[in-house]
């Protein structure tokens, strides 16, 4: 529109329309401001001695500073450790997994000679996707219960003996990256899979002409051009990298306590320091998740940047 | 796309994998589509097993005697379900709307070049995305400080806007809408609110639907807002009945009970296991039934998320 001088000139004055655009912008900032902003203030929590008795805002105020007592706590208790191995190790696995079994799915389904099959494949792996994690943690009662459960009755049937799931420790870790593969499978292969379809089919056609084999295709087609999405989805869960996801580290194992040492993330512990009312420690682990986290996006979306600088987010 | 005229040329037929490798895919699709059905038929086999088959040889994958009780239990003593259920379809419905109406405004917003405060805007849109104030400070204002606690608006306002969502309905509203439409509009004498309402929102239904679905997708299934601030049991959503249920099945007994029937009765006759299951799949059989149709505006919707803002 116009000159440059003439946008120059809408920039500096403040007209009717930026009113009314404001006006329509209002109940979403305020919505920002409420459920967003005045959180992030509450973060100050972490450095109080934080009681919970009358008012939010007078609390704040008149709760005596304790400096870094809250993290000293947290870090003195053996939980700290435990929960940052677990979090950092589950979300390693399933960056991993979430990366390499999707997009080998994804390259394979292209590949199908019934294009119909793929559809209906597709469309079923993608249901548990929809799935609440109520519903899920129903779903594993039916076959991890003790005395009802599919998975003791088939043991019964080997004759060997039944297995108390819900108490023994060294089955979860297996079971929790089942369950969270098995949920979002469908989820990541049509990511991938949008992006194989929308390429070039002329590319695989000089490739044919020029006698590359299906591998080859693979290797020098398919994967250099899915580089993007993969790095896009690689820093996105890399950013995530201090966040589980709450409903499969506590709905799915019951919150049994002799879980603990196996299933206990920084989201599980924070929600249980809220409800056991330990609220210093509570909001000491939600602030180091916090900023943390905020590092963690910001350095992947750095490195990535240096690395190829399409790929960044910001 | 290309890709149709693709699959059907002659080149590609060429090109394809030869039949064993087909074969072996195929029984790998077969065998990973299983293990993500199976899980849920069943749960609604156990929902339509009578107790005593359940009490007596447990779960199967295969019903051993049918019984339809859970379901009739469920219909009789139902005020609890029926009242979650309500909870449920409200909170869904007045969350849709109201989430696609403060995205698609605050998205609209900030796509106009021209707009004073857009850089302002986009920030306060942005930094939630990468910063946020945690659990335990959101809970802290939410209860006491907006006194949410024990309302139905906990259930609905916390997830009403996700920047994400905000980021999609801007990048299709810079890319879709042609600004000599909205020029036209305004050299007509319309308001940005009129334009907004009128000519915008009725243009962009590809985008209103892919952000509604995301938006009933997460109300129905939300769990853990109930779990946080909802006490009262009148105000349990289906997802928090089950919830409850999971830990202790003679809740529905002792809603019942409240109605004049004796307690002990109650549990002693009720379909306990079976209810449990009954109630997972009301949760999921509307789920169930839609997601396939929902599907392409999903992907359309994820893949959309997966271009940049």
């Amino acid at each position: 529109m116009g000159t440059n001088n003439k946008r120059r000139h809408l920039r500096t004055k403040w007209r009717t329309q930026d009113t009314e655009l404001s006006l329509l912008a209002l109940p979403t900032t305020i919505w920002y401001i409420l459920f967003c902003f005045l959180p992030m203030f509450g973060i100050i929590i972490a450095f109080k001695d934080f009681k919970i008795h009358g008012g939010f805002l007078s609390n704040i105020f008149n709760s005596k500073w304790s400096g870094f007592k809250n993290f000293e706590f947290l870090f003195k208790s053996n939980d700290a450790w435990i929960v940052i191995r677990n979090t950092l190790g589950y979300n390693i696995v399933f960056i991993i997994l979430g990366i390499v079994v999707p997009v080998t799915l994804a390259l394979m389904v292209g590949q199908l000679h019934s294009r119909k099959a793929g559809k209906v494949y597709q469309t079923m792996m993608f249901l548990p996707y929809f799935l609440s994690w109520v519903v899920v943690s129903a779903v594993i009662w039916a076959f991890l219960s003790f005395d009802k459960g599919i998975a003791n009755q088939f043991l019964a049937d080997l004759g060997k003996d039944p297995i108390n799931w819900y108490m023994e420790a060294k089955y979860w870790p297996y079971l929790l990256i089942f369950m969270n593969m098995w949920k979002g499978l469908g989820y990541g292969m049509v990511v991938y899979l949008a992006t194989i379809t929308g390429i070039d089919s002329t590319y695989y056609e000089a490739a044919v002409i020029d006698g590359a084999s299906k591998w080859q295709q693979t290797q020098y087609i398919t994967l250099p051009l899915m580089k993007l999405v993969i790095v896009m989805m690689f820093i996105l869960s890399v950013g995530r990298i201090f966040y589980t996801d709450f409903g499969l580290f506590f709905q799915v194992p019951r919150d049994s306590n002799s879980l603990f040492n196996v299933t206990t993330t920084v989201d599980v512990l924070v929600y249980k320091q809220l409800k056991t009312a330990t609220v210093g420690m509570a909001s000491a682990s939600a602030f180091l998740q916090s900023v943390l986290g905020c590092a963690t996006i910001l350095i992947a979306n750095w490195i990535v940047r240096r690395v190829d600088p399409d790929s960044a987010m910001m | 796309m290309s890709s149709k005229a693709h699959f059907e040329s002659g080149l590609d037929k060429f090109n394809r994998i030869n039949h064993v490798t087909n074969v072996v895919f195929h029984i790998i699709f077969i065998l990973i589509a299983l293990v993500c059905l199976v899980p849920v038929l069943v749960v609604l086999s156990v929902s339509i097993s009578s107790e005593d088959s359940i009490r007596q040889t447990g779960y199967h994958i295969i019903p051993r005697s049918l019984s339809g009780d859970a379901y009739h239990y469920i219909l009789q003593q139902g005020k609890m379900i029926s009242r979650a259920l309500g909870v449920s379809v409200l909170v869904t419905v007045v969350g849709t709307l109201l989430g696609i109406l403060l995205t698609t405004s605050m998205g609209y917003v900030i796509s106009r070049p021209n707009y004073k405060l857009n850089g302002l805007l986009t920030w306060i849109v942005f930094i939630p995305m990468v910063f946020n104030g945690g659990l335990v400070s959101s809970y802290y204002i939410n209860s006491t400080l907006l006194g949410l606690k024990d309302t139905v608006w906990a259930l609905i306002l916390p997830l009403a806007v996700s920047s994400f969502n905000v980021i999609i309905c801007k990048t299709f509203f810079r890319s879709t809408i042609p600004d000599g439409l909205i020029e036209s509009a305004e050299m007509d004498g319309a308001s940005q609110l009129r334009i907004f309402f009128s000519i915008i929102l009725p243009i962009s239904l590809p985008v209103i639907a892919t952000i509604g679905l995301f938006l009933c997708f997460s109300y129905w299934n939300d769990w853990f807002q109930s779990m946080l601030y909802i006490n009262n049991q009148d105000l349990y959503s289906l997802q928090a009945l089950l919830n409850s249920l999971m830990s202790n099945v003679d809740a529905l007994a002792r809603n019942a009970a409240s109605l004049g029937i004796s307690y002990a009765e109650l549990v002693a006759t009720m379909p306990k296991e079976s209810a449990r299951m009954a109630v997972a799949i009301i949760i999921v059989l509307p789920v169930a039934a839609a997601y396939p149709f929902f599907q392409k505006y999903f992907i359309s919707g994820l893949t959309v998320g997966a271009v940049k803002g």
